[in-house]
Formats: structure tokens, C-alpha cells, sequence
């Protein structure tokens, strides 16, 4: 059998090759769009009153984080990571906002209670700004850099490991 | 202790498979007729014992027994017993049970068929049909085993994914598996005649029945599949481009294209390698399939795992490619075929042309369906291409395929004369002509279904002219009178005649395609009660909201009325099905069906307090004609297959009957 005749098997290699590479790559994971351009602006009322904006914020890092009380267990493991996080950097000047989607008003309250949120939350009617930021599930977060430009976007609950290098990267970010 | 005794019996079925292929070899090599009969025993053997596996997984599914995973995570108590049958194939494990299943059945009809006859081929064509089950019980045995026991047994089981129970669910996956283990028996001649060097024609008179009974499956299954879909997925489509949906088509492409191509093989003795690379291909293909399912490497609604069973699918689909295309690179010299184009014009060329079209939209699908994976390998970003990618590139092949359709059967052999040309086409130009006349008159003026409906009217008009012609011929020869010529014609070429019905179905099926996608009307309004909504000729009125307790689930629906005109039509209840281990709704598509077009709703969204709802509305024409062109398709593959006595007896009380 000449060289040449092995061309006929190995010309099936690559194909083979290509769907292996599949295995290591998730088709779930679709990177957003929005990463890298600046964050859609948004302008919510806050639970208990007040008003919180994106242009409000500005030349303030902030992590979006967007949850809902149904959201079970991944938003309540990530919560007191958040609430955490908050107090631990606010004084470097870190924002955390929380939008409340899709949600009832009650159950919303009890969440923010339970978790002893204390940075602002706020509910988003018609699910306006979700739509604005692409969010097809929760929980989902947005890292926002000072220029208000998303850097970074998170799906699923957030691990301490990635909340901290993400926001350390926020605060020394230009 | 079903637990144990089900892993045991598929342990010995895989053992029985590894020795029935090696017997049959050693039988082969050594021309001892004692192992190859102990061969073919074991493979009777190990199609009983695959069968135990099947009742025992199906006992504890009807019983309930959830002391096995498989079981708990696949049928709950509350089940109809038909949908825990249907919980065999629901999922991973089973189906692979399942298919094991199927390919030992095959195996078992393929030596109860033969027997000790052609000592030569047989034995080999066993081996790789055995080895091909020992592949699937491999994977039972060491990856996923659907007999792994569940301590402590649950209370009640998670039951099928609701969109899963319904009858379809006992239906389209059977037929898809029916097809794609069918096509595996063409595979295993093919193998065999390059493994012995018996390379004459012998293998494709043996295959050419199970290929087409393997295509009809196939054929039936995606037609199911694209029925079952438009009629309960509630988004008014039957075909989405899905991996999945492409997995089953890409091989029906390729299938379609052999059993095309080996009529030129048999004429003209060329093709030969390229007939072995097609069934090579198919199988391949239907490998890749399941390998899509199971590896989750591609993002699908139809996608039900993940884990390390794709690795050993990729595993398989390597080692087949190579093994086959190996052994085609091997036997290249004695492959040369005989024959060569005398002319381009003539039905050789128009078959060629056929492969060629074929191949190019399987060629498509395939770049469309791996094209994330490819650009992700290539520039790290994932890009998905959709329907209309897939749209663009395989309506005007499709348009091509069917303008061939036309032509291949009634041009001549070798070189078509002019008189050949004349004879045969110009009749049905003139009822293409005509017949586009009267769409146009009627209104149609989109290009792309005007150009369906013109090559739809020459196939049909070269198939009735066939048809014509030759009944009239046959009458005028025997003083039959037309329609007993008629029957008598269809029984005696029945592969001929079986074969233009088919086409026939096709063409309906395409003009159904072409007019319910081009024609196709939607309009979705928020309606308060009593208001109507318009469209089409109907008018739909809104009533009011009603709920529902359902044994598994909570309907909400609409009460609506159609009419058209002043007549009233039909009372429409599209709703949504709220089922409590689901997050969220499923749709309950209500329509009415009509030959002409369906009058489709779909309950889109509602206020809690029944003040408002959003009811979608769509007018697909002429959509019942895929599901017809489907059935003709059936009716064309049985003619040709169905077997000689069957139709003999027939045909005596045909003519008992006329006379």
C-alpha cells in the first residue's frame, strides 16, 4: 500500500480532531456581546425609595448583580458573598447594585432581609433593564469599570475566588 | 436483584457478540463449517439474551421498581404504562439498551435470513454486525449501565420530560432507530466485500432491500419527527435546523444518494468506490449522530447527555472511518470500474448529478452543524449559523435535486437521442408551462415558489406520462383493459414503479415545503374577552380563560371561536400545560387542519385574572401536503419492496376482481 492510499483513511483525522477539541469547549456558554462596550444605561427605584442610575455612579467600579427570591440555590449560595464584598470594598469606592427580576414584591423583601443586603436593590418593572443587558437567566452579574464599561460578566452564582479577583481587578483597573 | 441480574445478562450478551464475530472469522479463515454455525447460534443467543435485558428494564419501568436509577429518573408511578414503556428509550441508558437491542435483532434476521448460504461473505458481514452491537454493550457494561441500582429507592420517580408523553414519543424514535441500525446491515455487505475481495456486484443484490426498508424508516422517522413537532411544539414549525434534526437528515442525504447510485453500479459496472465510500459515509453519519446526542459538545433541544459516553462515541466513529476507508485505500486497485460516461446527456450522468447535489447539501448541513466548533478551534469565538444559512444553500440544490427527479428516470441509458429527449419531455415541459400558467393566474408571483411549482408540474408530468405510456403500451400488447394494465405494470417493475411513486410523494411533500413557508401568515394580539382578531379570512374570537387540574399537570387555556365569514368553523383551545417539576410552561397547540392550510393558535401569554390574553395566530397553506407527500412516499417504498409472493397473490385477485 502506497503513501498515498493512507491519504484516503487520514483525511477522516481532522474531522475527528475538530470533534474532539468539542469536549473541552461548553455550547452553553455564549460569551456576551456586551463585554468590552459600555454598559447600557439604567435608571431604577431602589426598594424602600430613592433612585439609582448607571450615570449616577459615575467614576465608581460596580458589580450589576441580577437575582430573583425564586431563584433557588444559586442565588441565595451567592448572596452573602455579595453583601460581604460590599462592605469589605465600599470604602475603596466599589458600587453593588442588585436588580430584583421578575419577582413579587414580598417574597423580594424577605430575600433582602434575609441576606441583610445593604447595598441597594432595586426591583425592575417590564424587566426593562434585564432586556437592556441581555439576561436570559439569574443569576447573572455584571462587572462595571469606571468608565462604565462592562469588563466582565458572570453566569450562575459567583464563587469567592472569582468575586474577589474580578473586583480587585475593578478598583486597580485604569 | 433485577439490578444484578440485568448487568449479568448483558455482560454475557457482550461476550457471546465478541465470540460470534470471532467464530465467524476463524470459521472464514479456516472454511470449518462447525464454527461458523456456532457462530450464527450465538448470535440467535445473544439476541435472546439482549431481548432478557429489554424485559427486564421494560418490568421494572411497567412495576415501577425504582430501586433502579434509570427507572426512578424515567417514569414515576402516576405514568400511563405506555409512557413507561416509552421510558426505555426516554434517555440515555435506555436508549442505548434499545439500540443494542435493535442491532442484535438485525444481526439474528440477517443469519435467519441466509442461513449457511454464501459461506464466503456471510461470516464477515456477521462479525461486523456483532461488532457493532459489542460496541453499544460495551458502553452498557462499562460507562452507562441502565441496571445501576438506586439505594435508597425513592418513594416515586422524576418521570419523562413532559413534552416526552405523549403518543409521538412511541413512534418517531423507533422509526429513527429502525433506520439508522438498518443502515448498518448495508455497512456490514460492504465490509464484508472488501474484507474478502468479493467486489463484483454481489453485495449490493443482497443489500438493495434492506437499504431501502432502513431509508423508508429513516424517512418515516424525520417525517414524524417534523409532524410531531408542528402539531405540540407550539412554535407552527416542523423543522428548525437543529444539530440533532441535521444528525438524522445528513445520512438520509447520503442513504438517499446510495440507493440512487448503486443503479449505475448495477448497469454500468462504474461507481464502485464510490458506492462503498457512500454506505461508509451513511454509517458514519448515523454514528456522528448519536455521537451528537450523547456528547453534548453541541448545544440542542434534542441533546440528553453529557459525560464520558461521547468520548467512547467519537472513539467508535474514529475506529469506523478508519477501519472502512482503510479498507476501501486496501482493495483501490480492485476497485477500478469498468464502464465510463459515454455522453453527458444521458440518465448515467443526471443519477451522477444527483450524488452530486446530494452530497453537497449533506456537505452543507454538516459545515453548518459543526461550524461553532469551527470557528471556536480556528479564531476562539463561537459563531452558530441558523435557518437562514442552512435556507440559502439547500433551497436552490433542492430545486435542482427536483429538476433531476424529472429527468433521471426517463432518459436514456448511454446516450439519450434526440428522439429519446423528444419523446420523454417534451410533453411534461409543456404541462411545467401550463401548470405555472395557472399558479400565476391564481396569484402565486413569489419566484422561489413559482420556480417550486414549475419543477413540481415537469416531475409530475414525466411521471404520469410514464405511467401513460406505459399502461397503454402493455393494454394495447395484451388486451388488458387500463387499469388492470395498470396493476399489472406496477407488480411486475415494481422497484421502477415503486421508485416514481416515491418521487411523487416528494414532489407533494416540496410543494407543501415551498407554499406553507413562503405563504405563510402570523399576527399575535393581546385580546381582552369577547374581543376578535382578524386574519386571513378568519375572524377569531376570544371568549374567556379557563383552568384546569389535569392528572399530571395544570392546563390554562382559551376559549376561542373561528369563523370565516359569517359561518362559524371550529371552537379553538390552545393553552399552556404548568406541570410541578418544570420551571416553566409548555405550550398546547390547538389548530384546525385542514388539506388547503391550517388554521394554527398558540396561547402565548395571559393576565392571572383572565382580563387579557395573547393569542398567536398563523395561517400555514397547504401544510397537510408534507404529511401526504410523507404517506405516498410509504405507499411508493412498499411497492418496491414488499415481497414477490404478497404481491402475486394480489395481482391473481386483481384480475379475479376485473374479470
Amino acid at each position: 500500500m502506497t503513501w498515498k492510499r493512507l491519504l484516503i483513511p487520514l483525511a477522516s483525522v481532522p474531522v475527528i480532531l475538530l470533534l474532539a477539541y468539542g469536549f473541552r469547549t461548553d455550547p452553553k456558554a455564549i460569551p456576551s456581546p456586551l463585554v468590552k462596550k459600555p454598559a447600557p444605561e439604567f435608571r431604577l427605584t431602589v426598594f424602600g425609595g430613592g433612585e439609582i442610575s448607571l450615570a449616577g455612579l459615575k467614576g465608581k467600579p460596580a458589580v450589576l448583580n441580577f437575582w430573583a427570591s425564586w431563584c433557588y440555590p444559586a442565588c441565595y449560595e451567592e448572596a452573602p458573598l455579595l453583601e460581604a464584598t460590599w462592605r469589605k470594598f465600599k470604602d475603596q469606592g466599589l458600587m453593588v447594585v442588585g436588580v430584583d427580576i421578575q419577582d413579587k414584591e414580598a417574597n423580594a423583601l424577605e430575600f433582602i432581609q434575609r441576606f441583610g443586603f445593604t447595598f441597594p436593590n432595586a426591583p425592575d418593572p417590564g424587566s426593562k433593564v434585564s432586556i437592556d443587558y441581555g439576561v436570559y437567566g439569574v443569576p447573572e452579574t455584571f462587572f462595571v469599570d469606571r468608565h462604565g464599561h462592562i469588563v466582565y460578566k458572570h453566569i450562575g452564582a459567583l464563587t469567592p475566588g472569582i468575586l474577589e479577583a474580578q473586583v480587585q481587578a475593578l478598583l486597580k483597573g485604569s | 436483584m433485577i439490578s444484578t441480574l440485568g448487568h449479568f445478562v448483558l455482560f454475557l450478551a457482550l461476550g457471546l457478540s465478541l465470540y460470534a464475530a470471532a467464530g465467524a472469522v476463524f470459521g472464514a479463515r479456516t472454511r470449518r463449517e462447525d464454527w461458523r454455525a456456532s457462530s450464527r447460534n450465538a448470535v440467535l443467543a445473544q439476541f435472546c439474551l439482549v431481548t432478557l435485558a429489554i424485559f427486564l428494564l421494560e418490568y421494572a419501568l411497567i412495576t415501577s421498581d425504582f430501586s433502579l436509577r434509570y427507572v426512578a429518573n424515567n417514569s414515576t408511578r402516576g405514568s400511563l404504562v405506555r409512557y413507561k414503556i416509552a421510558g426505555l428509550w426516554g434517555s440515555l441508558e435506555g436508549s442505548i439498551l434499545l439500540w443494542a437491542w435493535l442491532q442484535s435483532l438485525f444481526s439474528a434476521l440477517v443469519v435467519a435470513r441466509y442461513g449457511d448460504r454464501h459461506e464466503a461473505v456471510m461470516p464477515y458481514v456477521q462479525a461486523v454486525l456483532q461488532g457493532i452491537a459489542a460496541f453499544f454493550l460495551l458502553v452498557m457494561t462499562f460507562a452507562v449501565n441502565p441496571f445501576t441500582p438506586l439505594v435508597p429507592v425513592p418513594p416515586d420517580g422524576r418521570g419523562l420530560n413532559p413534552l416526552l408523553e405523549v403518543t409521538d414519543m412511541l413512534v418517531h424514535p423507533l422509526l429513527l432507530y429502525l433506520g439508522y441500525v438498518g443502515f448498518s446491515v448495508p455497512f456490514a455487505f460492504a465490509m464484508a466485500a472488501l474484507i474478502t475481495g468479493r467486489l463484483t456486484d454481489e453485495w449490493l443484490k443482497y443489500t438493495r432491500r434492506w437499504t431501502v426498508i432502513a431509508w423508508l424508516f429513516l424517512t418515516g422517522g424525520i417525517f414524524y419527527g417534523g409532524w410531531w413537532s408542528y402539531r405540540t411544539l407550539g412554535w407552527g414549525g416542523y423543522w428548525a435546523w437543529d444539530p440533532v434534526e441535521n444528525a438524522s437528515f445528513m445520512p438520509w442525504l447520503t442513504g438517499t444518494a446510495f440507493i440512487h447510485s448503486v443503479m449505475i453500479q448495477e448497469r454500468k459496472r462504474m461507481l464502485k468506490v464510490w458506492n462503498l465510500a457512500l454506505i461508509t459515509l451513511t454509517f458514519a453519519l448515523v454514528i456522528f449522530g448519536t455521537f451528537l446526542t450523547r456528547s453534548g459538545i453541541l448545544a440542542s433541544v434534542h441533546a440528553f447527555a453529557d459525560g464520558p459516553v461521547g468520548a467512547l462515541f467519537l472513539g467508535f466513529l474514529a475506529l469506523v472511518l478508519l477501519f472502512s476507508l482503510g479498507l476501501i485505500a486496501y482493495r483501490a486497485d480492485r476497485l477500478k470500474g469498468h464502464g465510463e460516461l459515454d455522453s453527458i446527456v444521458s440518465r448515467e450522468s443526471a443519477f451522477l448529478l444527483n450524488n452530486v447535489v446530494l452530497i453537497g447539501i449533506c456537505f452543507t448541513v454538516f459545515l453548518g452543524t459543526i461550524f461553532p466548533l469551527l470557528t471556536e478551534a480556528i479564531r476562539g469565538t463561537k459563531i452558530s449559523v441558523g435557518t437562514p444559512y442552512f435556507n440559502r444553500v439547500s433551497v436552490p440544490l433542492g430545486m435542482a435535486l427536483l429538476l433531476l427527479m424529472g429527468i433521471g428516470p426517463l432518459i436514456a441509458w448511454g446516450r439519450a437521442s434526440w428522439n429519446n429527449l423528444r419523446r420523454n419531455f417534451v410533453k411534461p415541459i409543456l404541462v411545467a408551462a401550463a401548470g405555472t400558467a395557472v399558479v400565476f393566474a391564481l396569484g402565486v408571483r413569489q419566484a422561489e415558489a413559482l420556480l417550486a411549482f414549475c419543477c413540481s408540474f415537469f416531475v409530475v408530468g414525466t411521471i404520469a406520462l410514464e405511467f401513460f405510456q406505459s399502461t397503454r403500451a402493455r393494454a394495447r400488447a395484451t388486451g388488458e383493459r387500463l387499469p388492470v394494465a395498470f396493476a399489472a405494470l406496477l407488480l411486475k417493475s415494481r422497484r421502477r414503479y415503486g421508485g416514481l411513486i416515491v418521487h411523487l410523494g416528494v414532489v407533494i411533500a416540496i410543494i407543501g415545503i415551498a407554499v406553507s413557508s413562503v405563504y405563510k401568515v402570523e399576527r399575535e394580539v393581546t385580546l381582552k374577552p369577547q374581543e376578535r382578531l382578524e386574519i386571513g379570512p378568519y375572524t377569531i374570537q376570544f371568549h374567556d380563560l379557563r383552568a384546569g387540574e389535569q392528572p399530571t399537570h395544570v392546563l390554562v387555556w382559551a376559549n376561542l371561536s373561528v369563523s370565516k365569514g359569517d359561518r362559524p368553523l371550529a371552537d379553538l383551545r390552545p393553552g399552556q400545560r404548568f406541570y410541578p417539576n418544570q420551571q416553566s410552561p409548555f405550550a398546547s397547540v390547538d389548530a384546525r387542519y385542514h388539506w388547503t392550510e391550517d388554521l394554527y393558535t398558540i396561547l402565548s401569554t395571559f393576565e392571572r385574572d383572565g382580563s387579557s390574553a395573547t393569542i398567536k395566530a398563523m395561517i400555514n397553506p397547504m401544510m397537510a401536503w408534507i404529511w401526504i407527500g410523507g404517506v405516498v412516499i410509504l405507499l411508493g417504498v412498499l411497492v418496491a419492496v414488499l415481497p414477490e409472493r404478497r404481491l402475486a397473490m394480489l395481482s391473481v385477485r386483481v384480475k379475479a376482481q376485473a374479470t
